[in-house]
């Protein structure tokens, strides 16, 4: 199952989109509760949202977002049958990508 | 068991020789990636990572950004905010965090195709100035917003 969840919603000529993606973000000065060692540094480090095929949002983000980060943006326009695709790349190299058609 | 010792310390140097490279390759790769990563995960003030991200670049106080965010946060682990503004051709959003060990949490590179609005939740370690820079083709204007975090979350 993709870690990536993807909503959208149509209103007044505009489409709003809301994302929830599965991921620890940890930012590298947690200790582990039963071992006291530091938990190394994991958060997602670039987004990106592509409209069809053309890129919309860069997004450089770092461990100061929250667990399970959640973004949402608003697009201007938006007709059904429009694709979105979302993907990600976290500091240690993993990549999820996933999309949703505008209904 | 001398030998069986000496190939696993054989081998476990190799491995990890291996990984060193493997990740020094994973950065070299990029080098903004690089330079973001060492924003985000180093422990900068706000005025250092601020000079590293716009350079010399005059960041002008503006009132047409919005940041809806709550007065007081019981958790810090997850603030919510939402960033809108009423200036023209945004270009980016950054939102940069005062007293967190690292200020920077996000940039955000929105198309003209793009609302400026921007909405996510954030860790906030103690109650601090939440900033938001916006970049429009005319320039650098921020905004900032005060939050009382009760418990922290970092």
């Amino acid at each position: 199952m993709s870690s990536i969840k993807i909503r959208t919603k149509r209103k007044n000529g505009k489409t709003q989109i809301r994302m929830l993606i599965a991921h620890p973000m940890e930012h590298g000065r947690n200790r582990d509760a039963k071992t006291n060692t530091l938990i190394p540094a994991h958060f997602i480090q670039e987004l990106t949202v592509k409209l069809n095929k053309n890129i919309i949002i860069t997004a450089k983000t770092g461990a100061n977002i929250s667990k399970d980060p959640f973004f949402a943006f608003i697009l201007k326009g938006g007709n059904d049958g429009d694709k979105i695709t979302i993907s990600w790349v976290d500091n240690l190299g993993n990549k999820d990508t996933q999309a949703h058609i505008i209904k | 068991m001398t030998d069986n010792r000496r190939a696993f310390i054989k081998k476990s140097v190799a491995l990890s020789a291996y990984s060193i490279i493997a990740t020094s390759g994973l950065l070299s790769s990029s080098e903004a990636t690089a330079k973001w990563l060492s924003d985000t995960s180093s422990t900068n003030s706000l005025q250092q990572t601020l000079k590293r991200l716009f350079k010399d670049q005059e960041i002008i106080a503006s009132d047409k950004i919005d940041i809806q965010l709550p007065k007081i946060a019981v958790n810090g682990a997850a603030v919510p905010i939402t960033v809108t503004s009423t200036l023209k051709d945004v270009e980016s959003i950054a939102i940069l965090v005062e007293k967190n060990p690292t200020p920077l949490a996000a940039k955000f590179e929105l198309s003209p195709d793009l609302d400026p609005f921007v909405s996510t939740r954030l860790k906030i370690a103690e109650s601090s100035e939440v900033m938001v820079i916006v970049e429009t083709s005319e320039g650098f204007y921020s905004a900032g917003e005060k939050v009382i975090v009760t418990l922290g979350g970092c």
